[in-house]
Order: structure tokens, then sequence, then C-alpha cells
């Protein structure tokens, strides 16, 4: 039972960073229908950044922190700018979109690649090793912090959503781009917007997850996205409470696996539930049947 | 018009005999493996164009079927000894019979769900691939496996087998463009322009893409085998998710449903990366780079290039502009 618990908040913090990650995808599914691959080499980024300022330019981390979350925002937006928005522009089938995010992240994952070298380092952390009792078992303070920040991310997030007038735009936009246009709202900034928001979300869960690791590797993203994309898909693609959702139910039965059946198994449970979802429910858990017309 | 087919014909056949003579002219062993690979990669490409670019949908798990191919052929000449031609047919039936129970229920889904489904699917395969120890050997990979033997000759030097792949691809690229020209393949263009009016028209949307969906598997299968039984070596790590993407990018450079577009991109992304061998570093780097320049130029596709085409495919699109209009939808 102890050991049960155990894996429940181990499972609870890695459903943490799926979460933050699969809201990202979700947005951007839900305004512009595109599978954004980039979105898994921008957490990568995001967790190298923070190791570029605070290990190697010797920032204080409680400001290498945001400035890094802030910069992977930036990138992801010059990203839309660049390589999505004049593909838009001309109308151009969802596919090359598709090849496009592929190709930047191609492009990105190969940079960091050449830039800092194919090792795993050692990833700064806060807190070394501290931990506290929890009903008689170990929870480490970066634990803590991780579950924190994604719950407070969260109410912010849906705040923002639901409360303001961006956070309308953004729905108006998942609802119907073209109306959203004629009603005055500048369709581009909002798509924009959405993918600063996704990246520095992305950036946050790839510094936390690097932090409960320990380690950092260029290969984290194409890790991670399959799974958080797994997620996304299981709460219901385009809702992005189902993405939260979807990231915990993965998080927990991928350790629920390794520690019962074998942590050989433990990438293919994400694959398999997604598969399974797919062609059970395609819509997800809270997704909405989307009616065709003709 | 009866002069312009004996044109195409002559072509055709200089062309053909032009291509069988590749080993003659050609005695560099890394070229002939060159033009190995790309017999092996049109093939590939030809056959994601037809469920891709024809039928219009995305698969990303092409890598996959690949991968089911190449493996279920060498398990099958290893441990039974059945001789290779009757290997790559059992592949290609694998192939084949994997993609249809994949393809009946994926294919219910569409665009994005499609992408996402056989982008996990490819990563399911790969997995199974590599923990199935005691059938696959895991991560160690299929070592040892026989070079094919076709009528009592031992296949064994580059050109030998640069001939067999060719053979292998004529056939497959013959198939394809038949079932291009055939019902079939009207009822796949007609599912890719308007699922819906399709469906109206009386074409059973469903049980077609199906079929396409498991004769484009097959034919990856096939390209398996072949590629298996060149290599004489095959691991999990030939058939990761990066290279259903390489096959995509090939498909949608030489453009959706063109076959000899598929062809000429193949050739070209195979031998891009062969020139950029000397540097090393940055050939993905410079290959990520093509892709997004491939997709934000403004010629995505070969079809736009050839002249007759273009008039054609300029028609359809004011056409589709025209109707699009009268329902009302951008």
């Amino acid at each position: 039972m102890r050991n049960f618990l155990a894996y429940t908040v181990n499972g609870l913090v890695l459903g943490s960073t799926y979460a933050l990650t699969a809201i990202g995808y979700s947005m951007v599914y839900g305004i512009l229908e595109l599978v954004n691959f980039t979105h898994s080499t921008i957490y990568m980024v995001g967790a190298y950044l923070f190791y570029i300022l605070a290990v190697l330019c010797h920032i204080p981390m409680l400001l290498a922190f945001p400035l890094s979350v802030i910069l992977t925002g930036i990138l992801g937006a010059v990203n839309e700018r660049i390589t999505i928005r004049p593909l838009r522009a001309k109308n151009r089938p969802k596919f090359a979109m598709l090849i496009c995010t592929i190709g930047t992240s191609i492009v990105l994952q190969n940079l960091f690649f050449l830039l800092m070298g194919s090792e795993t380092k050692q990833y700064p952390t806060i807190a070394e090793n501290k931990a506290i009792m929890v009903l008689g078992f170990n929870v480490t303070i970066v634990q803590i912090v991780i579950v924190v920040t994604t719950v407070l991310l969260l109410i912010a997030f849906t705040l923002f959503i639901n409360r303001t007038k961006m956070g309308m735009a953004m729905r108006a936009c998942a609802q119907d781009t073209e109306a959203t246009e004629l009603m005055g709202v500048s369709v581009d900034y909002v798509v924009s917007l959405t993918f600063f928001i996704g990246s520095a979300l992305a950036a946050v869960a790839g510094v936390m997850g690097c932090m409960s690791y320990r380690s950092v590797d260029c290969s984290i993203g194409a890790a991670i996205g399959t799974k958080t994309f797994a997620s996304t898909v299981l709460g219901g693609i385009g809702v992005f409470t189902g993405g939260v959702l979807g990231g915990l139910i993965i998080g927990l039965t991928e350790v629920y696996t390794a520690a019962y059946i074998g942590s050989n198994y433990r990438n293919i449970t994400a694959f398999v539930i997604l598969i399974l979802v797919l062609f059970i429910k395609p819509t997800g858990l809270l997704g909405k049947k989307v009616l065709k017309k003709v | 018009m009866r002069q312009k087919k004996y044109v195409t014909i002559i072509l055709t056949l200089l062309l053909m005999i032009l291509l069988y003579s590749i080993p003659v002219l050609i005695s560099s062993q890394y070229v002939l493996r060159i033009c190995v690979y790309v017999c092996i990669y049109s093939i590939l490409a030809c056959s994601l164009n037809l469920i891709a670019g024809v039928c219009g949908q995305i698969s990303m798990g092409h890598a996959a079927f690949y991968g089911i191919g190449a493996y279920g052929s060498a398990l099958v000449c290893i441990n039974y000894g059945i001789p290779w031609v009757l290997c790559v047919l059992i592949a290609a039936l694998l192939s084949g019979m994997v993609g249809m129970f994949i393809g009946i229920p994926a294919l219910k889904l569409s665009g994005g769900y499609l992408v996402i489904c056989t982008v996990g699917f490819g990563e399911l395969v790969r997995l199974i691939l590599l923990n199935w120890v005691s059938l696959t050997r895991g991560p160690m990979g299929i070592v040892n496996i026989p070079r094919p033997v076709i009528f009592n000759t031992k296949i064994k030097t580059g050109g030998q087998y640069y001939i067999v792949a060719l053979t292998l691809f004529v056939i497959i690229y013959i198939i394809l463009h038949n079932i291009l020209n055939s019902k079939f393949g009207r009822n796949l263009k007609a599912i890719k322009e308007d699922e819906i009016a399709a469906e109206t028209m009386g074409i059973r949307v469903h049980r077609e893409k199906v079929i396409a969906f498991a004769v484009s598997a097959a034919m990856a299968g096939a390209a398996g085998a072949m590629l298996a039984h060149y290599m004489l070596f095959i691991s999990p790590t030939i058939f990761v998710g990066d290279f259903s993407t390489t096959i995509l990018s090939m498909v949608v450079l030489g453009g959706m449903g063109s076959m000899p577009g598929s062809v000429i991109a193949a050739t070209l992304l195979t031998v891009i990366p062969e020139a950029l061998r000397g540097l090393d570093k940055y050939r993905m780097l410079i290959y990520g780079l093509l892709l997004i320049c491939m997709m934000l130029g403004k010629n995505v596709s070969w079809e736009s290039t050839i002249p007759g085409r273009k008039l054609a495919s300029m028609k359809t699109a004011v056409l589709t502009k025209h109707i699009k209009n009268r329902k009302g939808v951008k």
C-alpha cells in the first residue's frame, strides 16, 4: 500500500509535466487543426535554455527560470510567424504545415545537438535531494514544487481562457476562425499568442521534468512527444482540460505499468492507450462530437 | 494521339534499357549501392503515395509496414528456408494483412486523428520489434540473413542486387500505374476530392480506403523484404518514426498523387543526403531546412512544372474553388 502511494505520487509528478505539455498540442489543434510536431522539441529547447542560462551563464535559478520560459515562448511564436503563417496565408493544405513542423523539429533538434553535444548532462535542481515524510513515505521537495507549480499554472490558464477577452478570442477561434476574423479579432495575433503560451508551458514542463530526472539530453523531446500526444487525444483534442486529465492518466498508468508489469512495457502503454482511445472514442474523454456539415 | 502514344512507349523502353544497363556502365559499388536504395525508397514512396497522395489519407506509420515486411521475410527465410521470391510474397501478404487489420478501425478516423493514430501504430510496432526478444532478438537485430537465390543464381554483387531491386520496383510501379487507371483508382481520387460526394455517388468509401491501405502496406512489406536480404542485417533502429517522415516528405515533394514525381523525389532525397555525407554533422540540419523550404516554396509539386498537367491542375483548382464558393465554405 505504501508502495502504491509512492507510485501514485511519482505518476502525478510525471503526469503534471505531460499535462503542461499537452495544453500546447491541444490549443494548436483546437485552432488550426494541426498536429504540431515541433512542440515536443520545444519542450527540449526549454529545458536546455534553462541549463544554458543557469549552469553555463551562472544566472541565479529564480531569474533563469522565467527568462528561459519567456525565451522559449518567443521562439514558439517566431517559429509560427516564419513557418506556419505564410502557409496559412496561402491556404495550403494541412499536410504542408504538418511537414513544415516536422522540418522545424528536425532543425531545432540538430541545432541543439551540434551546440550542446550528444552526451547526457547533469541538470541543476532545487533543494538537493531534500525530502519530507508524508504519510510514511518520502516526497522530495522538487516533486512538491512540480505539482504545486502545475496546479497554479493550470488555475491561471483556466482563468485566462474563461475570464479575459483574449481567452474569449481564443475560444472563438477554436469554434470558427472565419467568423472570429469577421468579428474584428486578429486571428494571426491569436494564433501567435497560442503558440507563445503553449511553448512557454512546454518550457515549464521541460525544466521541471529535467529537474526531477536530474539529467538532460537532446532526445528528451522525442521521448515525451508521443506520450503527450497520447494524453491530448485521450482527454479530447482541442479541449485543454481534457489534455490535463489525459496527461495525469497517462503519467499514472506509465508508472503503474513500470512498477507492476515491467519497465520494458512502460513506453508501450501510452501507445496502446492512444490506439484504443482512437478506436473506441476518437473524440476523447471530454471531447465533443463534431458534426460534419454538407 | 496515336503518335503520341508511340513516342511514350519508345521513351519508356529507352528509359528501361538505360536503367537496366546501369550495372554495365558503372562499376563503382558505392554508386550501385545508392541505386539499390533508390529503388527500395521509390517503392516505399510510390506505395505511400497510393494512400496519402491519391486517396488523401495521410499515414505516418509507413516505416512500420516496411519493418514488418523485413522482419517477416528474414524470419521466414531463416527458420523455414523458403526461396526468396516466396519470402517477398509472404512479407507482402503479412504486411498487407496487418495493414488491413489496422486500417479497418483506423481509417474511420480522418485528418489529424489518422496521423496521430498511424504515428502511434508505427511506434508500437517498433517497440514490439525491440521488446519481443525471443522472436526478433530485440535490439541486437537479425544477422546472417540468406542472400536471395533466383533461377539457381545466388545474388551477390551490387549489380545483380540492383537488377533484382529494379525489377521489383518496375513490377510494383506497373501495378500502381494500372490501379490508378482502373475504376478502383478513380474511386480513390474521388474520395480525396470529396468524401461525402463520393459516398453519394455509390462508392463504398471505407472499404476502398481499407483496400488501398492494405495494398500500400503490402508494397512497403515487399520493399522491406528486399532491404532485409540486401543488408543481410536488420535491427529496429532502421524502422523508426523519422523514416516514415522521410517517406512522406518524398511523397509531398514529388506531388501528392503523382507516381513519377514520387520516384524523382525519392531519388533526390536519397542522393542529396549522400552528397552531403562530407558535411556529416550538418546533414540532418540541412535536411530539416530543405523540408521547410520545400513547404514554404511556391512550387510544392513537380506536377505544376509539367505544362500539360499544369493546365489540368489549374482547371481542377478553378473548379473546386467554384464549387466551394457556391457552398459558402472557404
